[in-house]
Order: structure tokens, then sequence, then C-alpha cells
């Protein structure tokens, strides 16, 4: 069942240099219990299109147009006291600092039970009760005690694990994770990429989980959405996007990793470059916006922007030219 | 050995007679044109043992040989010549290049200062460092802001090798890149490596990056190096469990494989470096530990030979550990 439904997001900010076109005509959809990851480098939209569900945006500068359905419900066009009550309760955010997510002045239990009281209308009993529960379900040992300990007294994953809490404090419909993990070290990411998992698995959330890593990719997301400049180029269940990625970009992306190094014609290791840099944000030309960079282009990359279109199950590139099998 | 760094020991006062143990015993040695991978997770000292390499900070105890001279109590005026041979990349080009100085005067700075070459001669090395670099020349009159991340830290690099230097100590270089700009910087530093020859302490949270570039590798956990060895046979055969727990935790961007590998998963958390655990540092979180872990401390020894050293009770003559079995 699809429960949430992205069409056409378009996404600018006023500058002084004009306007950025931060996000150009995104549609992606989100199935419950699903997690889909929106991956890509800096620059190419994928907070702004998470932040674009709660309207996490600056208010005076933004320019939003584009279609975004909750369960059916429209809310671009709702007014922000509205909005207030979709955050939190149906789409929350786990951002990726957990100090600034966090009060320093406040216990843990005080933080998780304020939002518990806020949208559920809970006592300050009842709320207390539910967030040493919250934070068993994420995975933090001696809850009773931990409740009553300030975030400072918390180690970075265990302080992210109550960020966390709170965000499925009100069993949101979807929680939004803006690369969660990368503040984290390799070993305290593993745990707390198994409590995303946990949560969809035991309360069927729907996640979106924001990352620039392909290895958080491959590990927890079914499905992935790869953008560039502001556009989704790719779409795929995961299994299917590294297998047979169709996108020139996608393929650039994992062969510039690390882990991909190849020995070239004088046996020296190297990794593949994408050479050139990203388009310029404040234009908006009707062309690929890979192609000064793509070894593939040719002229009608330049004069027309390839749409979406399907090439295989549940796979979608934005390609006049697509890669066929066995490119990796 | 250009660098050869003995029982090094730093230890921070943190008030009220409180001692952080950044660095406890730490032994390296860096060969000619070898590059050492410093890899740990935050808090592992790695970026401590880089600074009293450099002399950036103190040293509690220890001794730091640089290409077979003791420079553990040079004076600063001293240090001043050795500084030619010894260079520096950050992690962070954003904040390492002074932002009201232009790209030129930055990667000539290094020529001024040690009085190696005067007018035609330093335009003429900094043309020709920026070229080696990959970095045109009209950029040399741009300022540090008009560059992108990628630009800064070739600039980074210029700067750290205009005097050719003997050994280059770079903390994180690539961390705070994108994928694809970091790997034309990885690509770049290998490349720059092997032709000018340099010896390169390489520290990073990162193990593929590692992979990619490191001769040999040191983990460090809470400030103690828990295992040494070529990079082909950490990867293949990692015998201490925090290396093991390590190479496991690190996901792989290959969702068919990922799924199946077994991880190895780590208990608690680091502990304080206020307060180290007697016995075995890991000992807390490792899933192998025995009694004689929380007792007594295990020494580096290299069991089976290769320059392959690890510091575990349980590596034994016969056996290495399987922490990811211990589930």
């Amino acid at each position: 069942m699809t429960l949430l439904e992205i069409k056409d997001l378009t996404v600018g900010f006023d500058t002084e240099d004009g306007l950025v076109h931060a996000v150009r005509g995104v549609s992606l959809d989100l199935a419950e219990g699903e997690i889909l990851a929106l991956c890509g480098e800096s620059g190419c939209g994928k907070s702004v299109t998470g932040m674009s569900i709660p309207r996490l945006l600056p208010p005076d500068s933004t320019r939003l147009s584009g279609s975004i359905r909750l369960d059916g419900r429209e809310l671009t066009g709702l007014p922000e006291a509205e909005l207030r009550r979709v955050r939190g309760k149906d789409v929350s955010v786990v951002f990726q600092e957990p100090m600034t997510s966090l009060n320093p002045s406040f216990t843990v239990g005080y933080q998780i039970g304020e939002v518990l009281r806020r949208h559920e209308k809970l006592s300050w009993k009842a709320a207390r009760a539910r967030a040493v529960d919250l934070l068993r379900l994420v995975g933090i040992p001696a809850p009773e005690r931990r409740i009553n300990e300030y975030p400072h007294q918390l180690s970075g994953g265990m302080r992210q694990r109550v960020v966390i809490a709170i965000a499925v404090a009100c069993s949101p419909r979807v929680l939004i994770a803006d690369e969660p993990t990368t503040a984290l070290d390799v070993t305290i990411q593993a745990g707390v990429l198994d409590v995303f998992r946990d949560l969809r698995d035991r309360l069927g959330t729907a996640i979106i989980l924001i990352t620039h890593d392909l290895g958080v990719v491959a590990d927890i997301a079914d499905r992935a959405v790869v953008m560039y400049a502001g556009r989704a180029v790719e779409q795929a269940p995961v299994g299917e996007l590294f297998a047979r990625p169709r996108h020139p970009y996608t393929l650039g992306l994992m062969k510039a990793l690390p882990t991909a190094a190849a020995a070239g014609a004088d046996g020296r290791l190297r990794l593949a470059e994408i050479p050139g840099m990203l388009p310029s944000s404040l234009s908006d030309p009707a062309a690929c916006l890979f192609h000064d960079r793509c070894p593939r282009a040719k002229d009608d990359c330049v004069t027309a922007v390839p749409e979406l279109a399907a090439s295989g199950p549940g796979h979608l590139a934005a390609c006049f030219y697509p890669l066929e099998d066995g490119s990796r | 050995m250009i660098l050869r760094v003995d029982n090094l020991v730093k230890h921070y006062g943190a008030g009220r007679g409180a001692v952080v143990h950044a660095a406890d015993g730490v032994s390296l040695e860096i060969a000619q044109g070898e590059v050492l991978g410093l890899v740990g997770e935050s808090g592992s000292g790695k970026s401590t043992v880089g600074k009293c390499v450099l002399r950036l900070t103190e040293p509690t105890s220890g001794t730091i040989e640089l290409d077979g001279r003791d420079i553990t109590h040079l004076s600063r005026r001293a240090l001043r010549p050795l500084r030619r041979d010894v260079h520096m990349v950050f992690q962070d080009p954003y904040s390492s290049l002074n932002p009201r100085f232009t790209i030129e005067q930055i990667v000539a700075e290094p020529l001024r200062r040690h009085g190696v070459a005067k007018g035609g001669e330093v335009s003429r090395r900094v043309t020709a460092m920026m070229e080696r670099v990959g970095l045109p020349r009209q950029m040399l009159a741009r300022f540090p802001h008009e560059l992108s991340g990628g630009q800064r830290q070739r600039v980074g690099l210029a700067r750290a090798l205009i005097l050719e230097p003997k050994l280059v100590v770079a903390d994180e270089p690539v961390s705070a890149l994108d994928v694809s700009v970091q790997a034309s910087v990885l690509n770049l530093i290998t490349d720059l490596q092997r032709d000018m020859g340099f010896s390169c302490l390489f520290i990073t949270h990162d193990l593929s990056v590692v992979r990619f570039l490191a001769d040999r590798i040191a983990v460090m956990y809470l400030g103690e190096i828990v295992e040494t060895g070529p990079t082909d046979q950490i990867f293949a055969e990692p015998r201490h469990p925090y290396t093991q727990a390590l190479l496991s935790a690190a996901p792989v961007p290959d969702p068919v494989e990922q799924r199946q590998r077994r991880r190895v998963v780590l208990g608690g958390e680091i502990p304080s470096p206020l307060d180290p655990p007697p016995g075995c540092r890991f000992h807390t979180r490792c899933p192998l530990a025995q009694d004689v872990c929380r007792t007594a401390v295990p020494a580096l020894r290299d069991p089976y030979g290769g320059r392959h050293t690890v510091a575990c009770h349980l590596v034994t003559d016969e056996k290495i550990p399987d922490a990811t079995a211990a589930h």
C-alpha cells in the first residue's frame, strides 16, 4: 500500500545570487513498512526532498511546488498550525547530530515525555512509563536509570537512540532519518541501523533514510532513489540497483568507492573518477544535468531532460542511453 | 626507518587530578616510502599520535625518531630545520587554509619560511607543484573560499609537499569529501606518494580508504595499538577481536554480500579514557573475554611471523580467536 506519494516536487530557495534550484521535479512513493534510501552526494537535494515532507524549510525564502500526499492527504497546502500536528505525530525526523537535536538542560525522560504529552495528551506518569518502554525499544540498557540522565551523560550512540525514541514516541507513519549514523563510529552505526530495522519489523514504521553511504544503503534499504543535482536519476529495489545500475552516474558512484579499486594498466590500484563538477544550482537548463561528466552523453542529452523510464522490474532510470546488463 | 615511535605516552590533565590516557605505550615504525594506515574510532588516540610525531603536542614520555634522529626533546629552534622534512595534511581544508592568503601565498609559504627559494624560483616551484596536484595556474590568484572542497584539499597537498618532505602525516584527509571527489584525491595521493617517494602516516577511521592505499596498518583502541600488519593480511586474517569487529561492522556496498555477513556485535560503549579498564582495555566489550583479559595487560606479539603483531591473550601459537562466532 502506498503511504506517501510525492509528485513533481520542486523546491527553490531565494538567495542573494538568485533562485537556487535545490529539487527539480522529484517523484517517488513510499509503501507502508518500507525502508527507502534517498542517496547521493552533497548538493543532490536528498535532504531538501526529505525535509519538504514535514516542511522543515525556511518559510520566507522557500518556493515549493508539486504534491506530497500522506495517506491521500495533501500536505503541501496545509497551514502551519495543521502541519505542526503532522510533525512528530504522522511524520517525524531524526537528524545527523544527536547533540543538537536534544536539549542539554532537560533529562532524557522529560524530552520523550514532552512529545507524548503534547501529541497523545498523556499524564506525566503515563508518559514516563511509556518513555521507559521506548528507551528499551531502541536498545538502551537500564532504561529506568537512563531516563533521569541528561544528554551529556550519554555517549553519541546512546544519544542518537534517544533521538530515535523521541521520533517514534507517537508511532509516526513515516520516519525521516537524515544521515542518522554519519556522526557515529562504525561499530556504533551497526547497532543504530539495527534499531531502524527493528522499528520497521515491529511497528511497521516506513522509513526514508537519507544517506551518502552506499554501504548503509546496501545494508538496510529495500529500495533506493539516487539523486543528482536536484533530480532523481534512478530508483530501484536495492538488489536490482547494485546488480544492474542503469544510470551512468549511479555506476560512477559505485566505481568511485575505495572498495571498488581496480589495478590499472601499470598494475597500480586506481579508483574510477567522475570527471568535472556538479553543475550550478542557479540555472535550470532543459538538459540532462550529468551530461558534461557522462561518458555516454550524446547531442540530445544537452537539449532535453530525460524522464524516469522503466528499465527493469521496479527499476526506473532517467537516461537516454542507460547502461545494459553486465555494466558493473 | 624514516619514523620510529617507541613507547609513546600522552596523558592530558583533565582537572582535579584526573588524567586522560590519550596514548599509552604506542610503538610504530614507518620505512622509507611506506604508507602506514593508523586506524581507529573516535577516542582511540590516533590523532594524538599524529600530533606527537609532529611535536604539535608534547609527548608525556617515549621517544620519536625521525630518520634516525631522536627529536623527542628538541627545542622549537632545533626543530625548525626538521620541519622541512615532515608535513601535515589536515581533514578540513576549510579551516586549515588561511582565508586571507591567496592560493599562491599559501603554497609558497613553506618555501619562504625555510628560505629554500627566492624570487622567480619560488613561483617556478609553486607553478610546478600546482600542476602536479592537478590545479590550473589561474587558481593561484584565488582565495580559499573560491575553491571547492576537493580543490582546497589539493592546495593542502601542494603546501605539504612543496618542500619534498620525507614524511607526511595525513589526518583524515579525505573524510570530509564526497565519494566522487574523494576518489580523485585518493588517486592523486597514491600517485604523488609513489612518484615523490615520501613516507606517510595516514590516520583514518575508514577501513576502505586504508585498504586502498596503505602498505601496513596499525589498529588503535583506547590509546593502544592492538594489531599491526601488512594491509592484505589484516583484511584477510584479522587476529584481534576488535579488528574483527571493526572489519565486520563496516557495511560493504553490495546488498547480497552485506546481508549474509556475520557481524561481531560489540556490547556496551567505548570506556572513558579517564579511567581505562585494567588488563586488556577491550575486555569490557570483547565477546570472547576470559578472566585473564580482565587482569593482565596483553603485549603485542608476532606469534606467526610476517610482521603481523597482535595484543590479545587469546591468540596462541595454535589458535586465533574468532569473534564472529561468539554469538
